[in-house]
Parts: structure tokens; C-alpha cells; sequence
């Protein structure tokens, strides 16, 4: 059961990695030196580089995303926090005497952190404790939450001048970008929470049946407020990632379908939306992806509004592949020379149908 | 005796049974009403018969795709394509007509059958594959976007004269009320869905199949045609809608009508239709329709007020409407 289990994980890693490979190496030929990482002033500079850095929003609101499908949700409102954290923060950077003030951006930081939290509360608590469909509760502060934002900022671009600030999103530690860094620490921070502890696995239960896990003594109802909650805050993270690095905040373009992009890294990553079972390793693999894939068609010059048509070519693949009534209607449509290997190659064909029965 | 007694209470309990159904779309016509009030008393143009008129006129699109998204919603389901399929429709309108000088007609027809296409081959996917609607969607979404992209990232202008002649068409209701064509379609397809929904064997299938996929399917009911004819349909009126959208703004553009999907989803769950599926009416969804463009008459007649407070409120009204939503099948259920 449990090399099954191990096989699976590798198979499901194996495609996205695959693709990650495949994207790289058409860059690395088409542009020479894209591989290369140089060291400049101490820091680290390329493209690879700036791949993980400008990734490093989305790996977080997909980290997030993660452990509200996990809980068998979907949280919509990503993009809208993402908007409403950076707006605030801007916002009080801006009405601070000295913006350079290491107190007044902590400040600024904590307040984004609360409200997020806040609005996290409020789609778990229309989730939980009113049973609101996912999609709908949280399409309320999908719409609505864009223009909260807007109305923050009068729908003005807010600019800030704050170094403290700047280096959230543009700084470097130890020749890394900041983001990088936050965006590791708080996946292996969650990985050791989930996978160290039992967490994950009452996470995962109450994804695969919120009630039979109550029933069992799990508190299904806080675990999916706090997975909503958690959301949130990496949302506010990104958010705030974002405005700092362009020392602005951009209510009506900030976090715009970032929400579809989590969605789309997490499916890539393994995660089945039905929920009951994560991967954050798979989630962090598919929001690079993603990014790589963005990169990549900048850098062969096509137009880069032709991104949406391969992500959609993406995700019907994807999840073509993971459906298992495709693989059941396509891979088993070939009878004949079906039998046949079944005696040759039994080792493979047992390992299949372990794959189909666990998946199942 | 025991029928005497029995007979008027199950009589009172099927009336508030029947009635629940009806409470959330009377609660939008009672909301439609006082913010209809509130604006004619704030701002005496807003009594005058056109302002009424063009409600319809300017929601056209709008009034279309919701009425497909009905269908979709009705069995369940949730289109999140139907912004970028309008957007597409208008980019490759546009682009045949301007570009290519195909006659009008043509390249509507070709429009409407692309998307009805379009839509059927999203429904066979969620049925057959049973990959969520959500995510097919979604998918159906980006490349339809991307598709428009492809075409034209520029906005195209329609300089047809038919085409034109078409869009600027105004038909005078006596001296001072006019209507449009686009408005005049978006009646009739208003018109045929209410038929099809509530006097036709696909409409008690559309139904049937939101209350319960597994009955249906053990009925006997034709489930995997009537899911796809309802993406279908869907598909159909979003195109529909992006040719109505031409005649609005004469041009096609990829960034038309970002964000609509979520409109559409806003009227229908504010027209009283369950997002689980299976309850709702579509004069319900022209009710929701017609409320959210009183909301931005009233913000567009405000002047100092911003668009954002449109979003905000809509959000408002949507959260309203679902928790209403929520105690009526609550309380039915228990």
C-alpha cells in the first residue's frame, strides 16, 4: 500500500517536473546563457533567478489555495485580498512623516495581516457555519473585494518611497531575493506543520468527508475556518510582495485571475479538486511551471497574450489526465493487445491497477 | 373528519411550501421596485418611461447571457466562459465583417454556431469525462480569451453600413419612448427560454437533472443530451450576447466584458435560481438582470459616487441572497 502510495506521488511529480525540464531547455536553446546564474554585487542575478523571484507571489497564494482544496473548497478571493492587502499597506506608507520608518511599515504590515485574516474568517465562516458553497461564498469577496480595494485607493494608483518597504519584494539576503526566502520558509514551514504533525492528515480527512470526520471527533468546522484563514494571509503576503516591488498599489491590475493561477498550479501539482488528498511539493512544482511557462513565451517573443491559450491547453490536459472516467474510457478502449502483457509484463499491470485503485 | 382536517392543513402547508420558491424572486421584485423608488424620487428624470427602456437596452447582453447561464446553473453546473466567449464573438465578428468583408449575416451565423459549439463541447467533456464544470469552464475561458488574442489584440472597429445600420436601428414607441433591435432579441430569447424551461420536455429534463443527477439518470431521462444542450445554449447566448455587444459599441476587442461571467452568476443567483441547481426561474434572472442595472443608473445618475461601489454592492446583494437561499432550503428540509 504504502510503495503504492510512494509510486503514485513519483507519477504525479513526474509530469509536472517533465514539463518544468522541457520549458527550460526550450529557453536554454533559444536564448544561450539563460541557464546561466551570475553573481553581481554580492547578490545573485538570471534568469532562473528572476523566475523564482517574480514565481515567488504565486507559489504562495497556490500554498494557500492548497490547503483550502485540501478541505475539499476553493477560495476565489485570493485576487481580491492580494489587491486589498497591498492597497493598505501602500495606503498607511503613504500617510506615514517619515516613510522610511521601520516601525511604520511593520505597522503597515500587520494591519494587511489582520484584515486578511479577517476576510479568511469570513469565507470560512460562510463556508463552515452556513454550508455556502465554496465557489459562491467566496465569489461574494471575489466581487466585492476588488472594489473595497478600489474604493481604499479612490482608484488611484497609490506610490510609496519606503525602503523597509521595498525590500519585502525587492531586497536580497544572503544573495537572495526576499521573496524567495519568505516564499521558501513559509512552504517548508507548512510542509513540517502538515506533514510533521497530524494536521495534514485531518486536513485530509475532513476533505474527504467534512461530516464522517466530525463524527469521528476531528473539528472539521475549525480546521476548514483556519485553512481559509491561512489562505488568506498567503494572499496578503503576495500582495504585499507585489506592491513592494513596484512601490505602488494597483488596485484594478493587482492580483488580477491570480486566483485561476493557484487553481491551475495546484491541479497541475496532483492536488484533485474534489479534495481529501495535497501535495504541496506538486503545488510549489505547478506554480513554477506556470511561471516558467509565462517566462518562456516572453523570452521566444510570441505574444505574450497567447499565455491564456497554452494555460488552457494546460489545464484540459491536465486534467483530462487525471479524470479517472478519461483514463477509463480512453486508456482501457484497447481490448485486444490488453490481455496479451498482462502475462508478460505482470509487475507493471499490477502497479497500474494499484495506481487506479488508490486513485480511485 | 380526518380528511376535513387534514385537507386545509396540508392545503396551508403545501401554499407555504409552494411559496418558499417564490420568496427569494418576489424579494427581488419588492428590492427592483424600491430602488426604482428611491431613484425617482432622488432624480425626477429617472421617471421618465426611457430610463425604464434603456435598462433593457443597455443590458441586452447581459440579459442574453444570464438567460444562458440559467440553464447552465439550473442543472447544477456553473459557465465561466460565457465573458470570453462574448469577447471572442465580438473580436471575430468584428474582424470577419472589417477585415475580411464577410456580409453581416454570415458572420453571425457562423458566430452563433461557433459557440453553440463551443458550449456543446465543454458539456461533453463534463459529462463524459466528469471533470468538474468549474475547471472545464474555466479552461473554455483562457482559451477563449487567448483565441481573441490570437485574432486581434487591438480593438477593431465595425464600419459596415448594414452592420451599423443594424446597431443604431431605433424603433419609436409613440413621440418620446424608442427601442433598439439588440434589446428586441434579447425579448425574444427571454421569451423562448421561458418556454423551453417551463413548457418543454427539455426544460423538465434541465430540471430534473439539477435536483438530482442519479434520479434523473435512473428515470430514464436523457441526462447526458440535455447536459450538453444546456452548455450548449449556453454557449449559443454568449455569442448571441457578443453580437448584441457590437451593436452596443460597434467594435471588437479581446478586453470586452472582462469580469461578466461573474455578473451573470450575480443575476442569477439575485433572480431567486439555486446554485445547486434544480430551482430558480429565468424571469427571476431578468428580474436580477434589471436590478443590477438599476444599481448602476442610480450610481451613473449619482455622478460623485464611483464605479467601485457597483461591485460592492452587488457583492452586498449576493450575500444577501444566498443566506436567504440558504434559510429557505434549510428550514424546507427540515
Amino acid at each position: 500500500m504504502s510503495s503504492g502510495v510512494t509510486a503514485l506521488l513519483r507519477h504525479r511529480l513526474f509530469w509536472p517536473a517533465m514539463a518544468l525540464v522541457v520549458l527550460l531547455a526550450v529557453d536554454a536553446v533559444h536564448t544561450p546563457g539563460f541557464l546561466a546564474v551570475r553573481v553581481q554585487d554580492g547578490h545573485l542575478y538570471g534568469s532562473l533567478i528572476d523566475i523564482l523571484r517574480y514565481g515567488a507571489p504565486l507559489v504562495l497564494v497556490s500554498v494557500g489555495m492548497t490547503l483550502v482544496i485540501a478541505a475539499r473548497g476553493i477560495d476565489l478571493s485570493v485576487g481580491a485580498v492580494v489587491a486589498i492587502s497591498g492597497a493598505l499597506a501602500c495606503l498607511h506608507i503613504e500617510g506615514l512623516t517619515d516613510q522610511n520608518a521601520v516601525t511604520g511599515v511593520l505597522v503597515a504590515v500587520v494591519l494587511a495581516f489582520a484584515v486578511a485574516a479577517a476576510l479568511g474568517l469570513w469565507n470560512g465562516i460562510l463556508v463552515s457555519r452556513f454550508r455556502i458553497q465554496p465557489i459562491v461564498a467566496t465569489l461574494i469577496l471575489m466581487v466585492a473585494g476588488r472594489g473595497l480595494a478600489q474604493l481604499l485607493t479612490e482608484g488611484q494608483i497609490i506610490t510609496v518611497d519606503s525602503d523597509p518597504y521595498r525590500v519585502i519584494g525587492g531586497g536580497f539576503l544572503l544573495g537572495l531575493p526576499v521573496p524567495v526566502l519568505i516564499a521558501a520558509a513559509i512552504t517548508v514551514l507548512m510542509v513540517l506543520l502538515l506533514r510533521r504533525t497530524a494536521l495534514g492528515l485531518l486536513l485530509e480527512s475532513v476533505g474527504g468527508n467534512a461530516e464522517a470526520s466530525r463524527l469521528a471527533g476531528v473539528r472539521a468546522g475549525g480546521l476548514i475556518v483556519a485553512a481559509y484563514v491561512v489562505c488568506a494571509c498567503c494572499a496578503a503576503i503576495a500582495g504585499l510582495m507585489s506592491s513592494s516591488n513596484v512601490s505602488a498599489a494597483d488596485s484594478n491590475n493587482a492580483g488580477l485571475w491570480i486566483e485561476l493561477d493557484a487553481i491551475l498550479a495546484v491541479v497541475i501539482g496532483g492536488t484533485a479538486l474534489t479534495g481529501g488528498r495535497f501535495h504541496l511539493g506538486g503545488t510549489v512544482l505547478g506554480a513554477l511551471v506556470i511561471q516558467t511557462l509565462t517566462t518562456t513565451i516572453y523570452t521566444i517573443g510570441v505574444a505574450p497574450e497567447t499565455t491564456l491559450l497554452f494555460k488552457a491547453l494546460v489545464v484540459i490536459a491536465v486534467c483530462l489526465v487525471q479524470s479517472p472516467a478519461f483514463r477509463a474510457k480512453v486508456f482501457r478502449k484497447r481490448p485486444p493487445d490488453q490481455r496479451k502483457p498482462l502475462a508478460d509484463t505482470g509487475g507493471e499491470v499490477l502497479a497500474e491497477a494499484t495506481r487506479k485503485s488508490v486513485s480511485r | 373528519m380526518s380528511t376535513l382536517v387534514a385537507g386545509p392543513m396540508s392545503v396551508v402547508k403545501n401554499i407555504a411550501r409552494q411559496g418558499n420558491r417564490y420568496v427569494p424572486v418576489l424579494a427581488t421584485a419588492v428590492l427592483f421596485v424600491i430602488m426604482y423608488g428611491i431613484g425617482m424620487t432622488r432624480y425626477p428624470a429617472f421617471g421618465h418611461p426611457q430610463v425604464f427602456v434603456n435598462l433593457l437596452i443597455d443590458n441586452a447582453f447581459l440579459l442574453v447571457l444570464a438567460v444562458g447561464m440559467t440553464f447552465v446553473i439550473l442543472t447544477g453546473g456553473i459557465d465561466l466562459s460565457v465573458g470570453a466567449v462574448l469577447a471572442v464573438s465580438t473580436v471575430i465578428s468584428a474582424w470577419l465583417v472589417t477585415v475580411h468583408q464577410w456580409p453581416p449575416l454570415a458572420a453571425m451565423a457562423l458566430i452563433l454556431l461557433g459557440g453553440t459549439g463551443f458550449g456543446a463541447a465543454m458539456g461533453a467533456v463534463i459529462h463524459y469525462f466528469e471533470i468538474q464544470p468549474f475547471i472545464v469552464t474555466l479552461a473554455g475561458m483562457f482559451l477563449a480569451r487567448g483565441l481573441s488574442y490570437v485574432i486581434s489584440t487591438d480593438s477593431i472597429t465595425i464600419t459596415d453600413p448594414t452592420y451599423t445600420r443594424l446597431a443604431q436601428q431605433r424603433i419609436h414607441l409613440g413621440s418620446e419612448v424608442f427601442v433598439s433591435a439588440s434589446m428586441l432579441v434579447a425579448l425574444a430569447v427571454i421569451a423562448a427560454a421561458f418556454v423551453v424551461l417551463h413548457y418543454t420536455r427539455l426544460g423538465r429534463t434541465v430540471y430534473a437533472l439539477g435536483g438530482n443527477e442519479q434520479s434523473a439518470l435512473m428515470m430514464g431521462l436523457p441526462v447526458a443530451r440535455t447536459k450538453i444542450a444546456a452548455y450548449a445554449i449556453s454557449g449559443g447566448c454568449s455569442a448571441l450576447g457578443g453580437i448584441l455587444f457590437t451593436f452596443y459599441t460597434l467594435s471588437g476587442w479581446s478586453l470586452h466584458a472582462v469580469g461578466m461571467e461573474l455578473d451573470a452568476i450575480a443575476a442569477v443567483v439575485i433572480g431567486g435560481t439555486l446554485l445547486s441547481g434544480g430551482s430558480g426561474f429565468v424571469l427571476g434572472t431578468v428580474l436580477g438582470v434589471l436590478t443590477l442595472g438599476v444599481i448602476q443608473t442610480i450610481i451613473s445618475f449619482q455622478g460623485t459616487l464611483s464605479s467601485w461601489w457597483t461591485k460592492i454592492v452587488i457583492g452586498a446583494l449576493l450575500l444577501v441572497f444566498i443566506v436567504l437561499q440558504r434559510a429557505l432550503g434549510g428550514r424546507a428540509r427540515s
